[in-house]
Protein backbone atom coordinates (compact mmCIF):
# COMPACT_ATOMS: atom_id res chain seq x y z
CA UNK A 1 0.00 0.00 0.00
CA UNK A 2 1.21 3.47 -0.86
CA UNK A 3 0.19 6.14 1.59
CA UNK A 4 0.87 9.69 0.54
CA UNK A 5 0.44 11.92 3.56
CA UNK A 6 0.11 15.70 3.46
CA UNK A 7 2.64 15.94 0.68
CA UNK A 8 3.79 19.38 -0.44
CA UNK A 9 6.48 20.27 -2.92
CA UNK A 10 7.70 23.77 -3.63
CA UNK A 11 10.32 24.34 -6.30
CA UNK A 12 12.57 27.28 -5.59
CA UNK A 13 12.31 30.06 -8.16
CA UNK A 14 13.18 33.73 -8.45
CA UNK A 15 9.63 34.80 -7.69
CA UNK A 16 9.50 32.96 -4.38
CA UNK A 17 8.86 29.38 -5.47
CA UNK A 18 6.46 27.25 -7.48
CA UNK A 19 4.05 25.24 -5.38
CA UNK A 20 3.73 22.11 -7.48
CA UNK A 21 1.95 20.09 -4.81
CA UNK A 22 -0.11 21.41 -1.92
CA UNK A 23 -0.97 19.09 0.94
CA UNK A 24 -1.77 16.02 -1.15
CA UNK A 25 -3.00 12.93 0.67
CA UNK A 26 -3.83 9.72 -1.16
CA UNK A 27 -3.94 6.04 -0.36
CA UNK A 28 -3.23 3.58 -3.11
CA UNK A 29 -4.23 0.06 -2.08
CA UNK A 30 -2.17 -2.98 -3.10
CA UNK A 31 -2.98 -4.54 -6.42
CA UNK A 32 -4.87 -1.51 -7.69
CA UNK A 33 -4.47 0.13 -11.08
CA UNK A 34 -4.64 3.66 -9.86
CA UNK A 35 -4.99 6.60 -12.19
CA UNK A 36 -3.86 10.13 -11.55
CA UNK A 37 -5.19 12.58 -14.10
CA UNK A 38 -4.92 16.32 -14.48
CA UNK A 39 -4.15 19.11 -16.86
CA UNK A 40 -0.60 19.97 -17.86
CA UNK A 41 1.23 21.51 -14.93
CA UNK A 42 -1.16 20.08 -12.36
CA UNK A 43 1.72 18.38 -10.58
CA UNK A 44 1.21 14.79 -11.73
CA UNK A 45 4.84 14.09 -12.58
CA UNK A 46 6.01 15.77 -9.41
CA UNK A 47 3.65 13.58 -7.38
CA UNK A 48 4.72 10.34 -8.99
CA UNK A 49 8.40 11.29 -8.68
CA UNK A 50 7.87 11.85 -4.97
CA UNK A 51 6.67 8.25 -4.65
CA UNK A 52 10.18 6.95 -5.39
CA UNK A 53 11.91 10.05 -4.00
CA UNK A 54 13.37 11.12 -7.32
CA UNK A 55 11.94 14.37 -6.03
CA UNK A 56 12.23 15.10 -2.33
CA UNK A 57 8.97 16.48 -0.95
CA UNK A 58 9.19 19.78 0.90
CA UNK A 59 6.70 18.51 3.48
CA UNK A 60 4.78 15.35 4.19
CA UNK A 61 5.69 11.73 3.73
CA UNK A 62 5.33 8.72 1.50
CA UNK A 63 4.81 5.44 3.31
CA UNK A 64 5.07 2.22 1.35
CA UNK A 65 3.96 -0.95 3.11
CA UNK A 66 4.34 0.79 6.42
CA UNK A 67 7.82 2.10 5.69
CA UNK A 68 8.45 5.84 5.43
CA UNK A 69 10.75 6.00 2.42
CA UNK A 70 11.59 9.67 2.92
CA UNK A 71 13.84 8.85 5.86
CA UNK A 72 15.81 6.05 4.20
CA UNK A 73 19.53 6.47 3.63
CA UNK A 74 20.75 6.84 0.05
CA UNK A 75 21.77 3.19 -0.19
CA UNK A 76 18.56 1.92 1.43
CA UNK A 77 16.61 4.06 -1.01
CA UNK A 78 18.52 2.61 -3.98
CA UNK A 79 17.60 -0.86 -2.77
CA UNK A 80 13.96 0.14 -2.31
CA UNK A 81 13.88 1.49 -5.87
CA UNK A 82 14.38 -2.01 -7.21
CA UNK A 83 10.85 -2.73 -6.07
CA UNK A 84 9.30 0.57 -7.18
CA UNK A 85 10.12 0.88 -10.86
CA UNK A 86 9.02 3.40 -13.41
CA UNK A 87 8.31 3.83 -17.10
CA UNK A 88 8.25 7.17 -18.87
CA UNK A 89 6.75 9.02 -21.80
CA UNK A 90 10.14 9.15 -23.55
CA UNK A 91 10.96 5.44 -22.91
CA UNK A 92 14.48 6.49 -21.82
CA UNK A 93 16.26 3.40 -23.08
CA UNK A 94 20.04 3.32 -23.29
CA UNK A 95 20.62 4.05 -26.96
CA UNK A 96 24.02 2.37 -27.15
CA UNK A 97 22.82 -0.94 -25.73
CA UNK A 98 20.71 -3.50 -27.50
CA UNK A 99 17.32 -4.52 -26.11
CA UNK A 100 18.62 -7.51 -24.21
CA UNK A 101 21.33 -5.40 -22.57
CA UNK A 102 18.81 -2.70 -21.74
CA UNK A 103 16.69 -5.19 -19.86
CA UNK A 104 19.83 -6.54 -18.17
CA UNK A 105 20.71 -3.06 -16.95
CA UNK A 106 18.73 -2.98 -13.66
CA UNK A 107 19.93 -6.53 -12.96
CA UNK A 108 23.54 -5.44 -13.46
CA UNK A 109 22.91 -2.60 -11.04
CA UNK A 110 21.59 -5.10 -8.53
CA UNK A 111 24.68 -7.26 -8.95
CA UNK A 112 23.04 -10.22 -10.69
CA UNK A 113 25.48 -12.45 -12.60
CA UNK A 114 25.66 -11.87 -16.33
CA UNK A 115 24.41 -15.26 -17.51
CA UNK A 116 21.53 -15.21 -15.07
CA UNK A 117 20.63 -11.62 -16.00
CA UNK A 118 20.59 -12.40 -19.71
CA UNK A 119 18.39 -15.42 -19.15
CA UNK A 120 15.87 -13.38 -17.20
CA UNK A 121 16.03 -10.51 -19.72
CA UNK A 122 15.31 -12.90 -22.56
CA UNK A 123 12.30 -14.29 -20.69
CA UNK A 124 10.97 -10.80 -20.06
CA UNK A 125 11.40 -9.76 -23.69
CA UNK A 126 9.44 -12.81 -24.66
CA UNK A 127 6.66 -11.86 -22.24
CA UNK A 128 6.36 -8.39 -23.78
CA UNK A 129 6.35 -9.90 -27.26
CA UNK A 130 9.80 -8.86 -28.49
CA UNK A 131 11.63 -12.14 -28.53
CA UNK A 132 12.91 -11.51 -32.05
CA UNK A 133 14.24 -8.02 -31.21
CA UNK A 134 16.72 -9.00 -28.51
CA UNK A 135 19.76 -7.95 -30.53
CA UNK A 136 18.17 -4.82 -31.98
CA UNK A 137 19.09 -1.36 -30.77
CA UNK A 138 16.39 1.03 -29.52
CA UNK A 139 16.83 3.28 -32.57
CA UNK A 140 15.67 0.40 -34.73
CA UNK A 141 12.38 0.01 -32.87
CA UNK A 142 9.06 1.83 -33.04
CA UNK A 143 7.84 3.83 -30.07
CA UNK A 144 5.48 1.10 -28.97
CA UNK A 145 8.24 -1.49 -29.16
CA UNK A 146 10.58 0.76 -27.20
CA UNK A 147 7.97 1.12 -24.48
CA UNK A 148 7.65 -2.67 -24.36
CA UNK A 149 11.39 -2.94 -23.80
CA UNK A 150 11.10 -0.29 -21.10
CA UNK A 151 8.33 -2.30 -19.45
CA UNK A 152 10.43 -5.47 -19.59
CA UNK A 153 13.29 -3.50 -18.05
CA UNK A 154 11.03 -2.14 -15.32
CA UNK A 155 9.93 -5.66 -14.42
CA UNK A 156 13.40 -7.18 -14.32
CA UNK A 157 13.91 -6.69 -10.61
CA UNK A 158 10.48 -8.12 -9.67
CA UNK A 159 8.99 -4.86 -8.46
CA UNK A 160 5.81 -4.65 -6.44
CA UNK A 161 4.92 -1.20 -7.73
CA UNK A 162 5.04 0.06 -11.32
CA UNK A 163 4.82 3.81 -11.84
CA UNK A 164 3.87 4.98 -15.34
CA UNK A 165 4.40 8.67 -16.08
CA UNK A 166 2.53 9.43 -19.32
CA UNK A 167 3.74 6.08 -20.60
CA UNK A 168 1.43 6.13 -23.60
CA UNK A 169 1.29 9.84 -24.37
CA UNK A 170 3.77 9.59 -27.22
CA UNK A 171 1.93 6.70 -28.88
CA UNK A 172 -0.98 6.46 -31.31
CA UNK A 173 -4.36 5.18 -30.03
CA UNK A 174 -3.86 1.65 -31.38
CA UNK A 175 -0.43 1.30 -29.77
CA UNK A 176 -1.68 2.95 -26.59
CA UNK A 177 -4.35 0.30 -26.40
CA UNK A 178 -1.86 -2.53 -26.85
CA UNK A 179 0.52 -1.14 -24.23
CA UNK A 180 -2.33 -0.66 -21.75
CA UNK A 181 -3.49 -4.25 -22.35
CA UNK A 182 0.04 -5.42 -21.70
CA UNK A 183 0.18 -3.46 -18.45
CA UNK A 184 -3.16 -4.91 -17.39
CA UNK A 185 -2.06 -8.45 -18.21
CA UNK A 186 1.14 -8.02 -16.23
CA UNK A 187 -0.84 -6.52 -13.37
CA UNK A 188 -3.15 -9.53 -13.32
CA UNK A 189 -0.34 -12.03 -13.66
CA UNK A 190 2.15 -10.52 -11.23
CA UNK A 191 -0.14 -8.80 -8.77
CA UNK A 192 1.54 -5.45 -9.35
CA UNK A 193 0.29 -2.21 -7.94
CA UNK A 194 0.21 0.15 -10.91
CA UNK A 195 0.08 3.94 -10.79
CA UNK A 196 -0.87 5.51 -14.11
CA UNK A 197 -0.23 9.18 -14.69
CA UNK A 198 -1.98 10.63 -17.70
CA UNK A 199 -3.81 13.63 -19.06
CA UNK A 200 -6.05 11.41 -21.21
CA UNK A 201 -9.46 10.37 -19.96
CA UNK A 202 -9.47 7.43 -22.32
CA UNK A 203 -6.44 5.87 -20.62
CA UNK A 204 -8.05 6.03 -17.19
CA UNK A 205 -11.32 4.66 -18.56
CA UNK A 206 -9.62 1.78 -20.24
CA UNK A 207 -7.47 0.46 -17.47
CA UNK A 208 -7.88 2.12 -14.08
CA UNK A 209 -10.09 1.08 -11.21
CA UNK A 210 -9.62 4.18 -9.08
CA UNK A 211 -8.70 7.70 -10.05
CA UNK A 212 -7.52 10.88 -8.41
CA UNK A 213 -7.98 14.16 -10.19
CA UNK A 214 -5.16 16.58 -9.62
CA UNK A 215 -5.75 20.25 -10.15
CA UNK A 216 -3.31 23.03 -9.36
CA UNK A 217 -1.30 20.80 -7.06
CA UNK A 218 -4.23 19.55 -4.99
CA UNK A 219 -6.50 16.52 -5.20
CA UNK A 220 -9.80 17.81 -6.54
CA UNK A 221 -11.61 14.51 -6.43
CA UNK A 222 -10.86 10.86 -5.75
CA UNK A 223 -12.84 7.68 -6.07
CA UNK A 224 -13.82 4.70 -8.19
CA UNK A 225 -13.47 5.55 -11.87
CA UNK A 226 -17.12 4.85 -12.68
CA UNK A 227 -18.37 7.16 -9.95
CA UNK A 228 -16.00 10.02 -10.60
CA UNK A 229 -16.54 10.02 -14.34
CA UNK A 230 -20.29 9.50 -14.31
CA UNK A 231 -21.03 12.06 -11.66
CA UNK A 232 -18.13 14.47 -11.43
CA UNK A 233 -18.47 16.84 -8.49
CA UNK A 234 -15.46 19.13 -8.68
CA UNK A 235 -14.92 21.71 -11.39
CA UNK A 236 -11.70 20.05 -12.40
CA UNK A 237 -13.48 16.73 -12.87
CA UNK A 238 -16.29 18.35 -14.82
CA UNK A 239 -13.80 20.01 -17.12
CA UNK A 240 -12.31 16.61 -17.87
CA UNK A 241 -15.58 14.74 -18.26
CA UNK A 242 -17.58 17.24 -20.27
CA UNK A 243 -16.37 18.42 -23.61
CA UNK A 244 -15.65 22.01 -24.46
CA UNK A 245 -18.73 24.08 -25.03
CA UNK A 246 -20.72 22.25 -22.39
CA UNK A 247 -20.82 25.33 -20.20
CA UNK A 248 -22.12 27.47 -23.05
CA UNK A 249 -24.90 24.98 -23.78
CA UNK A 250 -25.77 25.11 -20.14
CA UNK A 251 -26.08 28.85 -20.17
CA UNK A 252 -27.78 29.33 -23.52
CA UNK A 253 -30.88 27.26 -22.80
CA UNK A 254 -33.55 29.09 -20.88
CA UNK A 255 -35.76 26.54 -19.27
CA UNK A 256 -35.26 23.90 -16.63
CA UNK A 257 -32.44 21.42 -17.04
CA UNK A 258 -31.94 17.92 -15.76
CA UNK A 259 -28.77 15.96 -15.90
CA UNK A 260 -29.13 12.21 -15.93
CA UNK A 261 -26.44 9.63 -15.54
CA UNK A 262 -27.11 6.03 -16.24
CA UNK A 263 -24.97 2.98 -15.85
CA UNK A 264 -25.58 -0.53 -17.01
CA UNK A 265 -27.63 -2.24 -19.63
CA UNK A 266 -31.05 -1.85 -18.00
CA UNK A 267 -30.94 1.91 -18.40
CA UNK A 268 -29.62 1.97 -21.96
CA UNK A 269 -32.42 -0.30 -23.15
CA UNK A 270 -35.21 1.94 -21.88
CA UNK A 271 -36.39 4.50 -24.44
CA UNK A 272 -36.74 6.95 -21.61
CA UNK A 273 -37.20 10.23 -23.47
CA UNK A 274 -40.02 8.81 -25.55
CA UNK A 275 -41.48 7.11 -22.49
CA UNK A 276 -41.46 10.37 -20.58
CA UNK A 277 -43.23 12.16 -23.43
CA UNK A 278 -45.93 9.53 -23.55
CA UNK A 279 -46.39 8.94 -19.83
CA UNK A 280 -45.95 12.47 -18.50
CA UNK A 281 -46.49 14.52 -21.58
CA UNK A 282 -43.13 16.23 -21.11
CA UNK A 283 -41.28 17.12 -24.32
CA UNK A 284 -37.63 17.12 -23.27
CA UNK A 285 -34.90 18.18 -25.64
CA UNK A 286 -31.46 16.66 -25.52
CA UNK A 287 -28.82 19.37 -25.01
CA UNK A 288 -25.86 17.08 -24.57
CA UNK A 289 -25.36 13.36 -24.49
CA UNK A 290 -22.47 10.99 -24.30
CA UNK A 291 -21.84 7.41 -23.42
CA UNK A 292 -18.54 5.95 -22.42
CA UNK A 293 -17.37 2.55 -21.51
CA UNK A 294 -15.49 2.32 -18.25
CA UNK A 295 -13.95 -1.02 -17.35
CA UNK A 296 -16.40 -2.82 -19.59
CA UNK A 297 -19.47 -1.03 -18.23
CA UNK A 298 -21.41 1.51 -20.26
CA UNK A 299 -22.02 4.86 -18.64
CA UNK A 300 -24.25 7.52 -20.17
CA UNK A 301 -24.45 11.15 -19.44
CA UNK A 302 -27.25 13.34 -20.74
CA UNK A 303 -28.37 16.87 -20.29
CA UNK A 304 -32.09 17.38 -20.91
CA UNK A 305 -33.81 20.69 -21.44
CA UNK A 306 -37.34 20.82 -20.00
CA UNK A 307 -39.39 23.71 -21.28
CA UNK A 308 -42.59 24.68 -19.51
CA UNK A 309 -41.68 25.89 -16.08
CA UNK A 310 -41.13 24.62 -12.59
CA UNK A 311 -44.00 22.16 -12.45
CA UNK A 312 -42.92 20.29 -15.55
CA UNK A 313 -39.36 20.17 -14.26
CA UNK A 314 -40.39 18.71 -10.93
CA UNK A 315 -42.53 16.05 -12.47
CA UNK A 316 -39.75 15.14 -14.90
CA UNK A 317 -37.33 14.81 -11.98
CA UNK A 318 -39.69 12.59 -10.03
CA UNK A 319 -40.28 10.46 -13.09
CA UNK A 320 -36.60 10.02 -13.93
CA UNK A 321 -35.58 9.30 -10.36
CA UNK A 322 -38.10 6.50 -10.34
CA UNK A 323 -36.29 4.56 -13.02
CA UNK A 324 -33.73 2.07 -11.65
CA UNK A 325 -30.03 2.59 -12.48
CA UNK A 326 -30.58 6.22 -13.29
CA UNK A 327 -29.28 9.15 -11.40
CA UNK A 328 -31.01 12.46 -12.08
CA UNK A 329 -30.42 15.94 -10.75
CA UNK A 330 -31.54 19.39 -11.55
CA UNK A 331 -28.89 21.57 -13.11
CA UNK A 332 -28.77 25.10 -11.84
CA UNK A 333 -27.35 27.81 -13.99
CA UNK A 334 -24.09 29.36 -12.89
CA UNK A 335 -25.45 32.90 -12.93
CA UNK B 1 62.64 24.79 -67.34
CA UNK B 2 61.14 22.12 -65.06
CA UNK B 3 63.99 19.71 -65.63
CA UNK B 4 66.55 22.37 -64.81
CA UNK B 5 64.63 23.06 -61.60
CA UNK B 6 64.87 19.46 -60.54
CA UNK B 7 68.51 19.26 -61.42
CA UNK B 8 69.45 22.36 -59.52
CA UNK B 9 71.64 21.92 -56.53
CA UNK B 10 69.11 23.06 -53.93
CA UNK B 11 66.61 20.44 -55.04
CA UNK B 12 69.07 17.60 -54.80
CA UNK B 13 70.00 18.81 -51.36
CA UNK B 14 66.38 19.03 -50.32
CA UNK B 15 65.63 15.52 -51.54
CA UNK B 16 68.65 14.27 -49.65
CA UNK B 17 67.43 15.91 -46.45
CA UNK B 18 63.98 14.44 -47.00
CA UNK B 19 65.32 10.96 -47.43
CA UNK B 20 67.49 11.05 -44.32
CA UNK B 21 65.39 13.07 -41.91
CA UNK B 22 61.71 12.93 -42.78
CA UNK B 23 60.97 9.29 -41.80
CA UNK B 24 62.31 9.83 -38.29
CA UNK B 25 60.56 13.19 -38.01
CA UNK B 26 57.22 11.68 -39.01
CA UNK B 27 57.67 8.94 -36.45
CA UNK B 28 58.63 11.44 -33.73
CA UNK B 29 55.65 13.64 -34.43
CA UNK B 30 53.39 10.60 -34.50
CA UNK B 31 54.43 9.15 -31.18
CA UNK B 32 54.64 12.49 -29.39
CA UNK B 33 51.12 13.30 -30.54
CA UNK B 34 49.69 9.91 -29.63
CA UNK B 35 51.38 9.75 -26.23
CA UNK B 36 50.47 13.34 -25.35
CA UNK B 37 46.87 12.70 -26.33
CA UNK B 38 46.82 9.57 -24.23
CA UNK B 39 48.14 11.33 -21.13
CA UNK B 40 45.86 14.32 -21.76
CA UNK B 41 42.90 11.95 -21.84
CA UNK B 42 44.03 10.18 -18.69
CA UNK B 43 43.98 13.54 -16.89
CA UNK B 44 41.19 15.25 -18.79
CA UNK B 45 38.57 12.49 -18.87
CA UNK B 46 38.09 12.17 -15.09
CA UNK B 47 38.18 15.94 -14.80
CA UNK B 48 35.45 16.33 -17.41
CA UNK B 49 33.37 13.63 -15.70
CA UNK B 50 33.80 15.44 -12.40
CA UNK B 51 32.63 18.73 -13.88
CA UNK B 52 29.41 17.22 -15.22
CA UNK B 53 28.65 14.71 -12.46
CA UNK B 54 29.31 17.26 -9.74
CA UNK B 55 27.11 19.97 -11.19
CA UNK B 56 24.20 20.82 -8.88
CA UNK B 57 25.06 17.78 -6.77
CA UNK B 58 22.76 15.74 -8.98
CA UNK B 59 25.03 12.72 -9.38
CA UNK B 60 28.10 13.34 -7.22
CA UNK B 61 28.13 15.51 -4.14
CA UNK B 62 31.19 17.67 -4.79
CA UNK B 63 31.61 20.96 -2.93
CA UNK B 64 30.71 23.89 -5.17
CA UNK B 65 33.98 25.63 -4.25
CA UNK B 66 36.06 22.70 -5.52
CA UNK B 67 34.22 22.74 -8.85
CA UNK B 68 34.78 26.47 -9.05
CA UNK B 69 38.52 26.06 -8.47
CA UNK B 70 38.74 23.34 -11.13
CA UNK B 71 36.96 25.58 -13.61
CA UNK B 72 39.32 28.48 -12.91
CA UNK B 73 42.39 26.27 -13.36
CA UNK B 74 41.08 24.93 -16.65
CA UNK B 75 40.27 28.41 -17.93
CA UNK B 76 43.67 29.75 -16.90
CA UNK B 77 45.59 26.96 -18.60
CA UNK B 78 43.42 27.28 -21.69
CA UNK B 79 44.03 30.99 -22.01
CA UNK B 80 47.85 30.87 -21.99
CA UNK B 81 49.25 30.65 -25.56
CA UNK B 82 50.97 27.32 -26.10
CA UNK B 83 54.50 28.61 -26.68
CA UNK B 84 54.40 30.71 -23.53
CA UNK B 85 52.97 27.82 -21.56
CA UNK B 86 55.80 25.67 -22.87
CA UNK B 87 58.34 28.10 -21.45
CA UNK B 88 56.41 28.42 -18.20
CA UNK B 89 56.47 24.69 -17.58
CA UNK B 90 60.21 24.31 -18.32
CA UNK B 91 60.95 23.70 -14.60
CA UNK B 92 58.33 20.95 -14.47
CA UNK B 93 59.61 19.46 -17.73
CA UNK B 94 63.15 19.42 -16.37
CA UNK B 95 61.91 17.79 -13.17
CA UNK B 96 60.11 15.01 -15.00
CA UNK B 97 62.27 14.43 -18.10
CA UNK B 98 65.63 15.72 -16.93
CA UNK B 99 65.85 18.09 -19.91
CA UNK B 100 63.73 20.67 -21.69
CA UNK B 101 64.85 20.00 -25.23
CA UNK B 102 64.14 17.06 -27.49
CA UNK B 103 61.17 15.18 -28.74
CA UNK B 104 60.26 13.32 -25.56
CA UNK B 105 60.58 16.45 -23.41
CA UNK B 106 57.88 18.21 -25.41
CA UNK B 107 55.34 15.68 -24.17
CA UNK B 108 55.17 17.43 -20.79
CA UNK B 109 54.06 20.88 -22.02
CA UNK B 110 51.80 19.24 -24.60
CA UNK B 111 49.97 17.30 -21.91
CA UNK B 112 49.70 20.36 -19.67
CA UNK B 113 48.29 22.39 -22.55
CA UNK B 114 45.94 19.68 -23.78
CA UNK B 115 44.37 18.13 -20.69
CA UNK B 116 42.20 21.18 -19.83
CA UNK B 117 41.08 21.23 -23.45
CA UNK B 118 40.25 17.52 -23.28
CA UNK B 119 38.36 18.09 -20.01
CA UNK B 120 36.18 20.67 -21.75
CA UNK B 121 35.58 18.35 -24.71
CA UNK B 122 34.60 15.52 -22.37
CA UNK B 123 32.33 17.91 -20.51
CA UNK B 124 30.62 18.79 -23.80
CA UNK B 125 30.18 15.14 -24.76
CA UNK B 126 28.67 14.18 -21.42
CA UNK B 127 26.29 17.11 -21.45
CA UNK B 128 24.76 15.83 -24.68
CA UNK B 129 23.26 12.85 -22.83
CA UNK B 130 19.52 13.03 -22.33
CA UNK B 131 19.15 13.83 -18.60
CA UNK B 132 16.02 11.66 -18.50
CA UNK B 133 18.18 8.61 -19.16
CA UNK B 134 20.33 9.42 -16.15
CA UNK B 135 17.23 9.94 -14.06
CA UNK B 136 15.83 6.64 -15.25
CA UNK B 137 19.01 4.92 -14.08
CA UNK B 138 18.60 6.64 -10.73
CA UNK B 139 15.00 5.47 -10.56
CA UNK B 140 16.29 1.93 -10.93
CA UNK B 141 18.67 2.33 -8.03
CA UNK B 142 21.97 3.12 -9.79
CA UNK B 143 24.65 4.59 -7.54
CA UNK B 144 26.83 7.51 -8.73
CA UNK B 145 29.68 5.27 -9.83
CA UNK B 146 27.31 3.06 -11.85
CA UNK B 147 25.74 6.10 -13.46
CA UNK B 148 29.13 7.33 -14.63
CA UNK B 149 30.51 3.99 -15.74
CA UNK B 150 27.38 2.29 -17.07
CA UNK B 151 25.39 5.23 -18.39
CA UNK B 152 27.25 8.47 -18.95
CA UNK B 153 30.44 7.14 -20.53
CA UNK B 154 28.97 4.32 -22.69
CA UNK B 155 26.12 6.52 -23.92
CA UNK B 156 28.54 9.21 -25.07
CA UNK B 157 31.15 6.96 -26.68
CA UNK B 158 30.53 8.17 -30.27
CA UNK B 159 30.77 11.78 -29.20
CA UNK B 160 33.84 11.06 -27.07
CA UNK B 161 35.56 9.46 -30.07
CA UNK B 162 34.76 12.46 -32.28
CA UNK B 163 36.15 14.77 -29.63
CA UNK B 164 39.24 12.61 -29.15
CA UNK B 165 39.84 13.13 -32.86
CA UNK B 166 39.60 16.88 -32.42
CA UNK B 167 42.00 16.61 -29.48
CA UNK B 168 44.60 14.54 -31.32
CA UNK B 169 44.63 16.80 -34.39
CA UNK B 170 44.93 19.88 -32.20
CA UNK B 171 47.77 18.31 -30.23
CA UNK B 172 49.46 17.45 -33.51
CA UNK B 173 49.41 21.15 -34.35
CA UNK B 174 50.86 22.06 -30.95
CA UNK B 175 53.59 19.46 -31.30
CA UNK B 176 54.64 21.00 -34.60
CA UNK B 177 54.72 24.39 -32.91
CA UNK B 178 56.92 22.99 -30.15
CA UNK B 179 59.62 22.61 -32.83
CA UNK B 180 60.30 26.33 -32.41
CA UNK B 181 61.72 25.89 -28.92
CA UNK B 182 63.30 22.53 -28.60
CA UNK B 183 60.62 20.10 -29.68
CA UNK B 184 61.42 17.50 -32.33
CA UNK B 185 59.65 16.03 -35.31
CA UNK B 186 58.17 17.60 -38.43
CA UNK B 187 57.82 21.00 -36.76
CA UNK B 188 61.53 21.16 -36.09
CA UNK B 189 62.36 20.28 -39.70
CA UNK B 190 60.00 22.92 -41.04
CA UNK B 191 61.47 25.60 -38.79
CA UNK B 192 65.12 24.65 -39.09
CA UNK B 193 65.22 24.32 -42.86
CA UNK B 194 62.41 26.61 -43.88
CA UNK B 195 62.81 29.49 -41.48
CA UNK B 196 66.51 29.49 -40.69
CA UNK B 197 67.99 28.16 -43.94
CA UNK B 198 65.42 29.19 -46.57
CA UNK B 199 64.95 25.61 -47.75
CA UNK B 200 61.32 26.16 -48.61
CA UNK B 201 60.95 22.88 -50.41
CA UNK B 202 61.88 20.98 -47.25
CA UNK B 203 59.42 23.06 -45.28
CA UNK B 204 56.69 22.36 -47.82
CA UNK B 205 57.28 18.63 -47.52
CA UNK B 206 57.19 18.80 -43.73
CA UNK B 207 53.85 20.60 -43.95
CA UNK B 208 52.50 18.04 -46.43
CA UNK B 209 53.35 15.25 -44.02
CA UNK B 210 51.64 17.12 -41.19
CA UNK B 211 48.54 17.46 -43.36
CA UNK B 212 48.67 13.75 -44.14
CA UNK B 213 48.90 12.89 -40.44
CA UNK B 214 45.90 15.09 -39.67
CA UNK B 215 44.00 13.36 -42.48
CA UNK B 216 44.96 9.97 -41.11
CA UNK B 217 43.82 10.73 -37.55
CA UNK B 218 40.64 12.37 -38.77
CA UNK B 219 39.66 9.48 -41.03
CA UNK B 220 40.27 6.89 -38.34
CA UNK B 221 38.34 8.98 -35.81
CA UNK B 222 35.36 9.57 -38.07
CA UNK B 223 35.24 5.89 -38.98
CA UNK B 224 35.39 4.70 -35.37
CA UNK B 225 32.82 7.22 -34.16
CA UNK B 226 30.32 6.18 -36.83
CA UNK B 227 30.98 2.51 -36.17
CA UNK B 228 30.45 2.94 -32.43
CA UNK B 229 27.17 4.81 -32.77
CA UNK B 230 24.21 2.48 -32.40
CA UNK B 231 21.72 5.28 -32.96
CA UNK B 232 22.39 5.53 -36.69
CA UNK B 233 22.34 1.91 -37.74
CA UNK B 234 19.54 0.92 -40.02
CA UNK B 235 17.82 -2.42 -39.55
CA UNK B 236 20.08 -5.27 -40.45
N1 LIG C 1 12.43 20.91 -11.46
C1 LIG C 1 11.49 21.89 -11.41
N2 LIG C 1 11.85 23.15 -11.10
C2 LIG C 1 10.93 24.13 -11.02
N3 LIG C 1 9.62 23.95 -11.26
C3 LIG C 1 9.19 22.73 -11.57
C4 LIG C 1 10.11 21.64 -11.68
N4 LIG C 1 9.41 20.52 -12.00
C5 LIG C 1 8.13 20.92 -12.12
N5 LIG C 1 7.99 22.24 -11.84
C6 LIG C 1 6.72 22.99 -11.83
O1 LIG C 1 5.79 22.29 -11.05
C7 LIG C 1 4.52 22.31 -11.64
C8 LIG C 1 4.01 20.90 -11.85
O2 LIG C 1 4.83 20.24 -12.79
P1 LIG C 1 4.61 18.73 -13.23
O3 LIG C 1 5.72 18.37 -14.13
O4 LIG C 1 4.44 17.90 -12.02
O5 LIG C 1 3.26 18.82 -14.01
P2 LIG C 1 2.48 17.68 -14.80
O6 LIG C 1 1.15 17.58 -14.19
O7 LIG C 1 3.30 16.44 -14.83
O8 LIG C 1 2.35 18.31 -16.23
P3 LIG C 1 2.46 17.61 -17.68
O9 LIG C 1 1.15 16.97 -17.96
O10 LIG C 1 2.73 18.76 -18.59
O11 LIG C 1 3.60 16.64 -17.62
C9 LIG C 1 4.66 23.10 -12.93
O12 LIG C 1 4.20 24.41 -12.70
C10 LIG C 1 6.12 23.11 -13.20
O13 LIG C 1 6.51 24.29 -13.84
MG1 LIG D 1 4.33 15.36 -16.41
Amino acid sequence: MIEIKNLSKTFPSKSGGVEALKNVSLTIPDGEIYGIIGMSGAGKSTLVRCINMLERPTEGSVVIDGRDIGVLSESELRKERQSITMIFQGFNLLMQRNCLKNVCFPLELAGVKKAEAEKRAAELLEIVGLKDKMKSYPAQLSGGQQQRVAIARALATNPKILLCDEATSALDPQTTHSILSLIRDLHDKLGLTVVIITHQMSVIEEICTRVAILDGGTVAEEGAVGEVFSAPKSDAAKRLVYPEGYEETLNSFDGGMVRIVFGGAAATKTPLIAQMAIDKNIAASILYASTRSICGRVYGNMLLGIPGGRQQLDSALTYLKGIPDIFAEEVKRNA
Amino acid sequence: MLSSFFESESVTKALEILKTEIPLAVWETFYVTVLSTLFAIILGLPLGVLLVAGENGKILKIPKSLLHILNVIINLLRSVPFLILMIMVFPLTRLIMGTVVGTAASIVPLVIAAFPFVARLVEGSLREINPNIIETAQSMGANPFQIIVKVMLPESVPSLISNATIAITTILGYSAMSGIIGGGGLGKIAINYGYYRYQYLVMAFAVIFLVLLVQLFQSIGTFLAAKADKRLKANK
